[in-house]
């Protein structure tokens, strides 16, 4: 099953996650996730009808808590640790122009 | 020229026939509305950061808001709750949810994800009636994490393009939200307005947010197709920025001339993300669509399995108030209009439903407080501080004929004024005294003595000759006649 994952996906996969990557890691992550792909597959392929989907691995739901407000952070500090603000906001390079 | 371009800017033209579907060149229009409403909470949806508007920027952020590093998200009780109740209103189904992360990049996000419900929402499958008698399904409830706001500096009048850069302010991060969706069961730019405007009454009724369109609480985008009646679905586009209830007529009414030009002249409708721009009246393309699989959501490890139980839901839906419509109906039988009159709607809408059924059962006249009430309470809130009692009295002198509408009036403002007071003792400051039958009739014998010609007219059909012997006896009395009275008498004169 070759072609379950090709690099084109994986240049797609890359960039919607801001990943630059040449072409020797562009084979390994291919090569990886087909890898992982090929297991999925293994799975697809057993007969799960009775088992339930498993949606966390520890059995617990329902965790919540009150809602009640609680000590924020300090804002010079956290603006200070920021590469750039102005006017108690974070500065930040235009947005628009940014993508590809 | 390309067509879109020779369009005229559209104005508002849904407003004139409420009951005409709307049509153009034979096409039908398909309208689905997404809306997201900021829930009433008192901290984020998962995290204790206070949960206010008009705060300082960055001033209510915490380290899970700022997605910094081992930060760990947990869910807001009372935000389950909100959606719980909005769902119930909209006759949801509430089930066991969970949560997932939908990946993308953008500076007002700094996880680089949004948590938000997908493929288990908590509620599904509800509906909302609106005023023309439809209803329109709702598909899905689901919550989500609001974004921070952000600035674009230097571009021209603070548009996105061209700007040098944007400033973040992430106190609206993580504010929870619930984001509805409708079936595209509307058919009309009106029928988008009235669900838009039912769906926010419902949502201030059970306390599930503020709605403010104005200050975001309340945010409206719109799926937008056109295609001949019965034939399929066409390609929509997604409407955003419309921060009005007249914006959303005007933008869908627009946004489907715009399709149906194109499909004319045999251009295809290409699936977008387009911007309504209410200073000239159009939408603009923003960016085309994302595929679903470029946000590779996946189930958010962080958080478990939300499953509300019998024991809970229960308790949720025994806490629900009576909803608007409801309590339209409930307020029509009482005072004898129609459930979707203006009084009843504006009334409702105000919350002061129960004030004018109050009125009723103090003995007082509902017909005559509900008119007072739309008149004079615009500013009272849904607790007027005038009690009950004290209109109910007022009401009653006016149906005993002690005063006339008029002094009714001036004695309503008083009571306004003054957070209430006795309506008796308010006449007889101001010196109303009911008239008795005889010393009208004087006066009205008086005015007709001395005006002989505007009699004969009168008395030949001419009514607007009236006007003067009513204002004569008005003047005789200073004010103090009951103008329909003074105009039963002289219609009793005329046939004697």
């Amino acid at each position: 099953m070759s072609d379950r994952i090709t690099p084109d996906d994986v240049v797609k996969v890359a960039r919607l996650a801001r990943l630059s990557l040449g072409d020797d890691e562009l084979a390994v992550a291919t090569s990886e996730l087909r890898a992982m792909l090929e297991h999925f597959a293994d799975i697809d392929a057993l007969d799960l009808d009775d088992v339930e989907p498993m949606t966390h691995p520890v059995p617990i739901d329902n965790v919540m808590r009150n809602d009640v407000p609680a000590p924020t952070l300090d804002r010079d500090e956290v603006l200070a640790a920021a590469p750039d603000a102005a006017d108690g906001r974070f500065q930040v390079p235009p947005i628009i122009g940014l993508e590809d | 020229m390309h067509p879109v371009a020779s369009l005229a800017v559209v104005t508002d033209t849904t407003t004139a026939d409420h009951a005409a579907p709307w049509e153009h060149e034979g096409y039908e229009m398909v309208v689905g509305l997404e809306v997201h409403v900021e829930l009433d909470t008192a901290t984020k949806l998962f995290s204790a950061s206070p949960h206010r508007f008009g705060d300082e920027p960055n001033t209510n952020i915490d380290p899970v808001t700022l997605g910094l590093p081992g930060a760990l998200p947990v869910l807001n009780r009372a935000a389950v709750e909100q959606a719980m109740r909005l769902g119930m209103a909209l006759n949801c189904t509430i089930q066991r949810s969970t949560f997932a992360r939908k990946n993308y990049f953008y500076p007002d996000m700094p996880k680089a994800y949004q948590i938000s419900q997908y493929d288990e929402p908590i509620c599904v499958d509800g509906w909302l009636d609106i005023a023309d008698g439809s209803r329109i399904e709702i598909e899905r409830a689901h919550l989500e994490e609001d974004t921070g706001k952000s600035t674009h500096v230097g571009g021209a009048g603070g548009r996105i393009h061209g700007s040098e850069h944007s400033l973040i302010d992430f106190n609206r991060a993580g504010i929870p939200l619930v984001e509805i969706v409708s079936r595209p069961d509307m058919r009309s730019p009106e029928q988008a307005r009235e669900y838009v405007s039912e769906l926010r009454a419902i949502l201030i009724a059970v306390g599930a947010s503020d709605a403010k369109m104005e200050e975001g609480s309340m945010r409206v985008d719109a799926n937008v197709s056109v295609r001949r009646p019965g034939a399929e679905l066409g390609t929509r586009c997604e409407i955003k920025n419309l921060n009005s209830v007249r914006s959303v007529g005007r933008a869908i009414d627009y946004e489907a001339r715009r399709q149906v030009a194109m499909l004319d002249v045999g251009d295809a409708v290409r699936q977008e993300t387009r911007h309504w721009d209410e200073n000239d009246g159009r939408t603009h393309t923003l960016r085309s669509k994302e595929d679903a699989d470029d946000y590779r959501y996946f189930l958010e490890p962080d958080l478990v399995v939300v499953d509300p139980d019998a024991a809970w839901i229960d308790s949720v839906r025994a806490s629900l108030p009576m909803l608007p419509a409801a309590r339209r109906q409930q307020l029509a039988a009482a005072v004898g209009m129609e459930p979707d009159s203006e009084a009843v709607r504006v009334v409702v809408d105000r919350g002061q439903d129960n004030y004018v059924l109050a009125v009723g059962a103090a003995d007082g006249d509902a017909a005559r407080a509900i008119v007072h009430v739309k008149e004079a309470y615009a500013e009272a809130g849904d607790v007027p501080p005038v009690p009950a009692g004290d209109l109910a009295e007022l009401t009653k002198m006016e149906t005993a004929g002690e005063i006339t509408a008029t002094q009714a009036k001036e004695i309503l403002t008083v009571l306004v004024d003054n957070d209430g007071g006795d309506p008796r003792a308010i006449a007889a400051d101001k010196g109303f005294e009911a008239m008795d039958t005889s010393e009208l009739e004087a006066m009205v014998d008086a005015a007709i003595e001395a005006q002989p010609d505007a009699w004969a007219k009168f008395c030949a059909g001419e009514k607007k000759a009236a006007g003067a012997l009513v204002g004569a006896v008005m003047k005789a009395s200073k004010g103090q006649a009951d103008g329909k009275a003074v105009n039963i008498l002289l219609n009793q004169k005329r046939t004697q």
